[in-house]
């Protein structure tokens, strides 16, 4: 499976890819700003996020909300994101719409400040902080999300901190940090803009250089905190989180080789074979076998940077305990210390991974995704196309290497929910089981 | 900074797209074929659609229909579980299992050159189940955990919470579709084996074959897998739906503490088949279902209270809710809840603009072709063509009806099918800080149950 890929970089530092297919009208767009909350300063976590927010908000030549109403008038959809290391955004239009898109994402680039008030900022601020609610405060095990990363990097790591942000930091950041952060960030040098799609790339090549070519490069130093981190955890880190929750869940975290070395395919493939569909070691032994487990999965964070971190996420079953469940799954990983994976077991996630890849080839806004996450961790959009390869080279002894260097007791971090232990909760998880039985 | 302000670009000719042609067909054994070429990555979707929704349960086995569809999944007579995943797996196959209200449906997907050997494994599946009773013990206690989960959840218990006092408590909608933990502790292997035997027969059936193989490569596919599979269908049954008394109200559903209160509001809704379909799909957009919607811009963009809000007709074969699903500050709710009526009302009582009108019949039309980019998604939009029996040129003429829309059929079928005297005001949140407030806006009796109220006697 390859696609085609062509790379060209603007005098001012843009790196641009595109990637033509025309077998529907569709285009994909999505730019690319290496920034993300690792490169907050202390005090205002979840600014980044909140940043993504305010360029929703208009530009020189756009007006609040227009934004989303001219992409959703020319038929396409919209939305950004925000990750430790990067901030994306990206459109799915009609391709003959390609041109005004292009000019939309110039406009916001160049000219945003313009269009940045206070009751802008304060009104997104109020949106940020019901998302926050949303997505953490006010749902089972959602603080996941900010325990974990806190859990596994060390106080003061770029990666510590919390992406959503506290309210207390989100109420503090300012217009001032909004400028500061834009001129320092959302320059085309730190950005990678990729269209995937029914286009003609000559005409491609002329509107972004119309349109982004004449926005200057960045003259502030970005903040590019170190990322190092020993390889291994260095002992047996635990975190045991009482909460409003049904059942126990155990997230146990290793430091893995970083997202595109040789290491993280090993790792990417080992983690399938742990938690990849129902046909995985967790699933089959933790769900079907010994049936403590509801659900049980794994998956990788993706970090080209500082390290990756290999996860496993299991669910337990009404009536089995946070402990049970801690020492279930500790146990499946001491016995793939023990014995390894075997060829079958590799060769089954070789394929599910295949599969995934190309299916996710299928539509442009992906193709676009993958191509300015490869340009931007490795300026390589290329990179794109030697995924399967890399896979396929993996054998069950590189996983087995990968197992006996990070799977050790030296290397874990326990992140262990279990239902606030206040009576009402647990009594109910024991008649349930009763029930069950 | 630079300042040249360049003028807008003006959108450039459209490309003509057309839905993939797709041919319909009846095998030997009255088995549906459907197949659809998509010749852009050698890949195959698979979906085997069943008429065996959870409308199918019989009355006091609720969740049988899922039950059934998900053990499925859980071995043939040849393979147990494991096995089966594992053979699947190893072709690369990823095959899910899903069941709703109107159809149970097993999703394929794979690389074009394990194709036939994953099609096989899909044919066990359906035609030779092994339902194991451990397997059945296994995914009822799995259910069991989902119904404590949701207790939690605040989203799932406001979606499923809404629906239970919306409808008429002797209405299958008003107990959700999986079953409750009493419903599904009470179901036995003979009770799965028996809706299985008169369910899963091939004229109940249709096969949707998608991906990169032609009509006649699909359709020996189909007859070299299925071909042969016998079995008569017991008699159909239909749940009744029918609204609770339909009159304006708040009901809270506690959950001590909570940091936000998720807001469901709105009425029962109208059947798949309802001839307003397209204007009220158009109305929805500029009412709710866009971001640049009125109630989003409302809620989120004028006044911060949410992340977000939408509104939604469920589309089913019986009347499926109409609801908006916000989350709000707790102490917002009842700020949030007046915007949401006076937005439903006011729908009714002038027509859209002509901007309004425009930018979601080019949305709906634009985004057309972005929904279909994927075989998965192609098999997807075809099983609805065949559980609401739509016509064979739905997909042709979707765009041409969608733009037909005036705002005058807006207007009509909002004063039709909106009825803000109606509506269910639902609150998953803290009654202490909610309650008073809600009261205050005086739009109907108010109630408070506690959460455990919606899953009892577990």
């Amino acid at each position: 499976m390859q696609i085609p890929i062509e790379t060209f970089r603007l005098d001012n530092g843009l790196l641009v890819t595109i990637s033509e297919d025309h077998t529907a009208p569709i285009v994909g767009v999505n730019l690319w700003y290496h920034v993300g909350s690792a490169n907050e300063r202390p005090g205002r976590t979840g600014f980044a996020h909140l940043f993504e927010h305010m360029l929703f908000q208009g530009s020189a030549d756009v007006a609040s909300n227009e934004h989303f109403e001219l992409i959703q008038r020319a038929g396409g959809t919209l939305n950004g994101s925000t990750w430790l290391d990067r901030t994306n955004y990206y459109e799915v239009i009609p391709s003959n719409q390609t041109e005004l898109v292009l000019w939309l994402e110039a406009n916001r680039m160049g000219h945003l400040l313009p269009a940045m008030t206070q009751e802008k900022l304060d009104t997104q601020r109020d949106v940020v902080k019901n998302e926050r609610r949303w997505s953490v405060d006010n749902q089972p095990y959602g603080t996941w999300w900010e325990r974990l990363p806190a859990l596994c990097f060390p106080d003061g790591h770029p990666f510590h901190h919390s992406l959503i942000g506290s309210m207390e930091d989100l109420s503090q950041a300012s217009l001032d940090d909004i400028a500061t952060f834009f001129r320092t960030y959302y320059t085309p040098d730190n950005a990678v803009l990729s269209i995937a799609g029914d286009v003609d790339p000559s005409e491609v090549r002329a509107w972004v250089a119309q349109y982004f070519g004449p926005i200057p490069r960045g003259r502030e130093m970005p903040n590019r905190p170190p990322m190092n981190v020993a390889p291994l955890f260095g002992s047996w880190l635990r975190e045991v989180v009482p909460d409003d929750v049904a059942l126990p869940r155990l997230f146990l975290a290793f430091r893995s080789p970083v997202f595109g070395s040789d290491g993280y395919y090993a790792a990417s493939v080992c983690g399938a074979v742990l938690g990849l569909r129902s046909g995985s070691r967790l699933y089959r032994r933790l769900v079907r076998e010994r049936e403590v487990a509801a659900e049980a999965a794994a998956f990788t964070y993706d970090l080209p940077e500082g390290s990756d971190l290999l996860v496993l996420d299991v669910t337990a079953r009404p009536g089995v305990s946070g402990e049970a469940l801690h020492e279930a799954v500790a146990g499946e990983v001491d016995a793939v210390l023990a014995e390894g994976v075997t060829e079958a077991e590799v060769s089954r996630a070789a394929a599910l991974i295949e599969t995934e890849l190309v299916t996710a080839l299928q539509s442009a806004g992906d193709r676009a995704d993958r191509l300015s996450m490869f340009a931007t961790y490795f300026g390589k959009p290329e990179l794109l196309n030697q995924q399967l390869v890399r896979y396929q080279q993996i054998t069950a002894s590189d996983v087995n290497a990968f197992i006996r260097e990070r799977l050790g007791e030296n290397n874990r971090a326990s992140l262990l929910y279990i239902p606030r232990p206040d009576g009402e909760r647990v009594e109910e998880m024991g008649e349930t089981e009763a029930a069950a039985s | 900074m630079s300042t040249t302000h360049i003028a807008r670009p003006a959108a450039g000719l459209p490309r003509p797209y057309h839905f993939p042609e797709f041919l319909r067909r009846r095998i030997a054994g009255g088995l549906d074929v459907i197949t659809a070429p998509v010749r852009k990555l050698p890949l195959v979707s698979v979906v085997a659609l069943v008429d065996a929704g959870a409308m199918r349960d019989p009355a006091g086995r609720e969740g049988l229909a899922v039950l059934t569809a998900k053990m499925l999944l859980e071995g043939t007579r040849e393979r147990d579980g494991a096995a089966l995943a594992d053979a699947f797996e190893r072709l690369g196959a990823t095959v899910d299992v899903s069941a709703g209200w109107d159809a149970a449906a097993l999703h394929l997907t794979v690389l074009r050159g394990n194709a036939d050997a994953a099609m096989r494994l899909l044919s066990e599946v359906v035609r030779d189940p092994g339902f194991r009773e451990r397997d059945l013990a296994r995914l009822k206690a799995e259910r069991v955990a989902q119904r404590m989960q949701m207790r939690t959840e605040p989203r799932e218990l406001a979606d499923e919470s809404f629906e239970r006092f919306l409808y008429d408590s002797t209405s299958r909608y008003a107990r959700p579709d999986a079953g409750s933990a009493r419903t599904v502790n009470a179901l036995t292997h003979d009770d799965v084996l028996n809706f299985y035997h008169a369910h899963y027969v091939p004229a109940r059936t249709t096969l949707i074959i998608v991906g990169d193989l032609d009509h006649e490569a699909g359709a020996t596919m189909a007859e070299e897998t299925f071909g042969g599979w016998a079995g008569s269908p017991g008699a159909p049954s239909a749940a009744p739906t029918r609204a609770a008394a339909p009159e304006r109200r708040v009901q809270i559903v506690a959950k001590t503490d909570a940091p936000q209160s998720e807001l469901r509001i709105g009425h029962v809704g109208v059947p798949r088949s309802h001839p307003d379909h397209f204007p009220l799909v158009v109305m929805n957009a500029v009412l709710g279902g866009l971001f640049t919607s009125r109630i989003n811009l409302n809620l989120r963009e004028r006044h911060g209270y949410a992340y977000g809000a939408r509104s939604a007709f469920e589309w089913r074969r019986g009347m499926g809710p109409f609801v908006v699903s916000t989350a709000v500050e707790s102490g917002v709710t009842a700020d949030a809840t007046r915007e949401v009526v006076a937005e439903i009302e006011a729908f009714r009582k002038a027509p859209i603009t002509d901007e309004e009108l425009s930018l979601a019949t080019s949305y709906l039309e634009g985004i057309f072709p972005i929904r279909y980019e994927t075989t998965a998604a192609i098999a997807s939009a075809l099983t609805a063509l065949v559980t609401y029996d739509l016509p064979a040129d739905y997909f042709d003429t979707y765009r041409r009806k969608i733009a037909a829309v005036s705002s005058g059929d807006v207007l009509r079928v909002a004063n039709e099918h909106l009825h803000p005297e109606q509506l269910l005001i639902l609150a998953v949140g803290d009654p202490a800080v909610i309650e008073a407030p809600l009261a205050r806006l005086k739009l109907g009796t108010i109630a408070v149950a506690p959460a455990e109220e919606i899953e009892p006697g577990t």
